[in-house]
């Protein structure tokens, strides 16, 4: 499978009365949006503000981010069994509004939502304070459930994604990369001495509220299974949860999985990346168990060396991650994990939940309970009435002054469990 | 600004006085830098002056070290020194024992800044590394540069009190205390990098080592159980609806201590969870289903135990910091055991 | 806390959906619950139903209490 991304930098996002892309500036209608968002009968009203790196904006309680791209040529559309049509993604040619992002926000959904800070000691912390951010503050209807009201704040940044990733479509892209996976056999004629590698990602799959989509199915009714990588380049998996901001994965971060990037930088060179295996993290023992069973399965099947296997969230799929590190072991494939840690504020607490003599070549994304104080920002985008409660936030966390005390698991992308930062621990 | 007073702490064998056959010799001291302590004055520069050496027998400390240590600690006093550097020691075991017993009274004793060097097998570092910087050097005394270069630069930190950088950054062996940095590459990249050396049987280093739990011996049975007081404890969250203690959804540094008196059945409206953990929408329905009192209280009325302690303790176990949860319980427990308690029902979720 | 609450003299059993990690942490007497968010219930059933699995857990934990061990011991729901 092989799929062409063409570039199209923006490092500028402006109100104007044409929705459009010139001169690297995206151009934003907010009543078009506003009017395709509010074609949801669920979300009873909708804001849209920009807001541009090094404003002196925070964005809190932030759901999703999203990156607006376009399918130009090849089979299906953005977000497949979500949004577009079903239909298996990954070839011909899709358009990115690189730079741009949509990000979610409004009433909260869960406890577990975060912060983007777009200057200040808290913007080195997430990815999304380099974007031009155009944020939808939603607002469900009342008496909606917290359930419904996750899919409806999903859906409308999916769309307004779809919508400003369509501006790409006519737009000739300022550079192109070409990504190519072969079907296993043919891979191995071209590759054939150089070692097998593959992708295992774990998927939030805890329960309602902790979900992540495959083709708009949940990730936890799912079996392992494997895709060409760049299936998930066209939106093949999208965010559904409300997990600790710092390590969860928001849909802009599976479209620009960093793992599935830097392993086809070095494809076909250092080794054949040969597949992408997705599994889940699921609450029942027995979950647990096939699923690790089945990915090491996977891993064994496709005749894999060596394997990176990264976890998404913390706690109970910490014993995912370290039955996917024993039993691909137990085959003799050589793993590496990508986690995040839970020190305590003081560093000195024990940093999962759970271990396994088999990791022995852990990334670490650092610890997400450092404490740090965010300065008071000019703009709120949202509400800062939720930073006392939602994930690494505590009671009264807010001084007089403004300034907000919290551990960087509340913001946005700090500890990023398939390496999309740069943050680390020792 | 000032310069920073060193006293350097090195064993005979550094101080050219002799090895083996000299290790027997009692504390002395000298004015001013000797032997390793020239190099380490030239890296400090104009920042700092080694004002004098202290030299012990490595057979001397580690054999008269109630006589040895309190004369040593006198000397630094006397020399009004803000800083002490012990060694750097390499793979030396007693001279790396003494650098490490040194420096940290220095640091206790005194109140001074200490910092010491070591090989990562040294006894030494193994011992001390919790307490006490050591910088991690070579094996032998040919690492003496490279460990200067990393020594200074961190010692005059310690001294001004400007936040120390994560083990990997500053050169120092690991505290068993994680610090965040930022590294050069990101996180997926340092995994394919680490995936490529592993395959290849490449050295590489993990950023995470896996730990070594302890363990404790089960308690004997509960010889009756149909007369025992059992406390029901929980890890899920459950509280009283309002969550009136307040306990965090997540790395919680609180716990709550409920009063269930007269509470047949945990009911949607009185009770609910506080954990951000998992979908709260079950336990808020219905608490038992975590911390369950209803059957609890029907055991007691079939006599299938004695009693339900009156109390119960509930915290939020996401993501909360181990040692945290470890003082709840250190806490508690006192009074179960007060109140006679005779065995636990702990629920996780 | 397990760990605390044992050491400190009193016998514990930890019903617990994810058994590895409590082996892992070092519980001794473990009784494997349902799921996660519902330990000890499961919603798919009547409220009666939930109730009588309920209570073989929570009997099944008492059993674990009485039982002489010497080392760290799964007790299964019967």
């Amino acid at each position: 499978m092989r799929l062409e991304l063409g570039f199209i930098p923006i490092h500028d996002v402006q109100f104007a009365d044409t929705s459009r892309v010139e001169d690297g500036v995206l151009y934003v209608n907010a009543e078009d949006i506003k009017a395709l968002v509010l074609k949801d009968e669920h979300i009873s009203s909708v804001e849209v503000e920009l807001a541009r790196p090094g404003e002196s904006v925070r964005i809190t309680p932030v759901k999703d981010v999203v990156e607006p791209r376009v399918k130009v040529d090849g089979p299906g559309g953005m977000f497949p069994g979500t949004v577009s049509r079903v239909k298996t993604v990954g070839q011909g040619r899709t358009h990115v509004l690189k730079g741009a992002a949509v990000v979610t926000t409004g009433k909260i959904v869960g406890f577990q939502e975060g912060i983007i800070d777009m200057s200040g000691a808290g913007a080195q912390y997430t990815p999304f304070s380099k974007t031009q951010n155009v944020v939808l503050i939603l607002r469900p209807q009342d008496g909606l459930s917290a359930h419904e009201h996750e899919v409806a704040v999903r859906l409308a940044g999916l769309k307004a994604a779809m919508y400003l990733g369509e501006l790409a479509r006519e737009l000739v892209p300022e550079t192109i990369e070409t990504y190519e996976t072969l079907p296993l056999l043919e891979g191995l004629k071209q590759h054939g001495d150089l070692p097998r590698v593959g992708y295992v990602q774990m998927l939030q799959s805890q329960g309602l509220l902790h979900d992540t989509y495959v083709y708009g199915v949940d990730a936890k009714k799912i079996l392992p299974t494997i895709l060409y990588p760049t299936e998930v380049m066209d939106g093949a998996i999208i965010s559904g949860n409300c997990v600790s901001a710092c390590d969860k994965n928001p849909t802009y971060v599976h479209q620009n999985n960093p793992i599935v990037h830097e392993l086809y930088a070095r494809h076909g060179k250092d080794f054949n990346f040969c597949a992408m295996i997705i599994t889940n993290e699921n609450v029942y023992l027995a979950d647990k168990v096939r699923s690790s069973d089945w990915t090491a399965k996977l891993c064994e099947f496709l005749g894999l060396e060596g394997v990176i296997v990264s976890e998404e969230g913390f706690g109970n799929p910490d014993t995912d991650l370290m039955m996917n590190s024993r039993k691909i072991s137990e085959k003799g494939i050589k793993a590496v994990l990508l986690t995040d840690e839970y020190a305590g504020r003081d560093g000195s607490s024990q940093s999962l939940a759970d271990a396994h003599v088999s990791a022995d070549a852990v990334v670490s994304a650092g610890n997400a309970n450092q404490v740090i104080t965010l300065p008071g920002m000019d703009r709120v985008i949202g509400s800062e009435a939720y930073v006392g409660i939602i994930a690494g936030g505590w009671d009264k966390n807010k001084m007089e002054d403004g300034t907000i005390m919290v551990e960087i698991q509340a913001i946005t992308g700090a500890t990023s469990e398939v390496g999309f930062g740069y943050l680390s621990a020792r | 600004m000032q310069k920073i007073r060193i006293v350097h702490y090195i064993n005979q064998f550094f101080a050219q006085i002799g090895g083996e056959e000299m290790a027997h010799v009692p504390p002395q001291w000298r004015e001013g830098p000797v032997g390793p302590g020239l190099a380490l004055a030239a890296a400090f520069g104009q920042t700092a002056e080694i004002v004098g050496t202290v030299i012990c027998g490595d057979s001397y400390f580690n054999e008269h070290t109630s006589e040895a240590l309190p004369e040593i600690l006198d000397m630094i006093k006397a020399a009004g020194a803000d800083l002490l550097i012990a060694g750097p020691a390499f793979n030396a075991g007693r001279y790396g024992v003494a650098c490490g017993t040194v420096a940290k009274a220095a640091q206790d004793e005194l109140g001074i800044k200490a910092i010491t060097g070591m090989y990562v097998e040294n006894p030494g570092a193994d011992m001390f590394a919790q307490d006490v910087y050591i910088i991690s050097t070579r094996n032998s005394a040919a690492g003496m540069r490279d460990a200067v270069k990393k020594l200074a630069p961190l010692a005059q930190k310690l001294v001004s009190g400007e936040p120390i950088g994560a083990s990997s950054e500053e050169g120092y062996l690991p505290r068993g205390i994680r610090v965040n940095l930022f590294e050069k590459d990101r996180g997926a990249k340092r995994a394919v990098e680490m995936l490529v050396r592993k395959l290849r049987g490449q050295d590489f280093t993990t950023e995470y080592p896996m730990p070594d739990f302890d363990r404790v011996a089960p308690q004997p049975a509960v010889k009756n159980i149909s007369r025992a007081k059992v406390a029901l404890v929980t890890s899920g969250g459950i509280v009283p609806f309002g969550n009136p203690d307040r306990i965090e959804s997540s790395n919680a540094s609180r716990y709550g201590r409920y009063d269930l008196e007269n509470i047949m059945d945990l009911t949607e409206g009185k009770w609910a969870t506080a954990h951000g953990g998992y979908d709260p929408s079950y336990a808020n329905r219905d608490a038992d289903r975590v911390l369950p009192v209803d059957v609890m209280r029907e055991m007691e009325i079939e006599g299938k135990i004695g009693s339900l302690f009156r109390y119960t303790y509930s915290t939020v176990g996401n993501g909360t910091a181990v040692k945290s949860s470890k003082a709840f319980a250190d806490e508690f427990v006192k009074e179960l055991i007060k109140e006679n308690v005779q065995a636990v029902i702990l629920t996780s979720t | 806390m397990v760990k605390e609450i044992e050491r400190a003299g009193i016998p514990v059993v930890h019903i617990c959906t994810v058994t590895p990690i409590s082996l892992t942490v070092g519980a001794n007497r473990i009784v494997p619950a349902v799921a996660i968010p519902h330990p000890l219930g499961n919603p798919a059933l009547t409220m009666a139903e939930e109730k009588a699995l309920r209570r073989k857990i929570i009997l099944t934990a008492l059993k674990a209490l009485s039982t002489d061990i010497t080392e760290q011991t799964v007790f299964d729901v019967e």
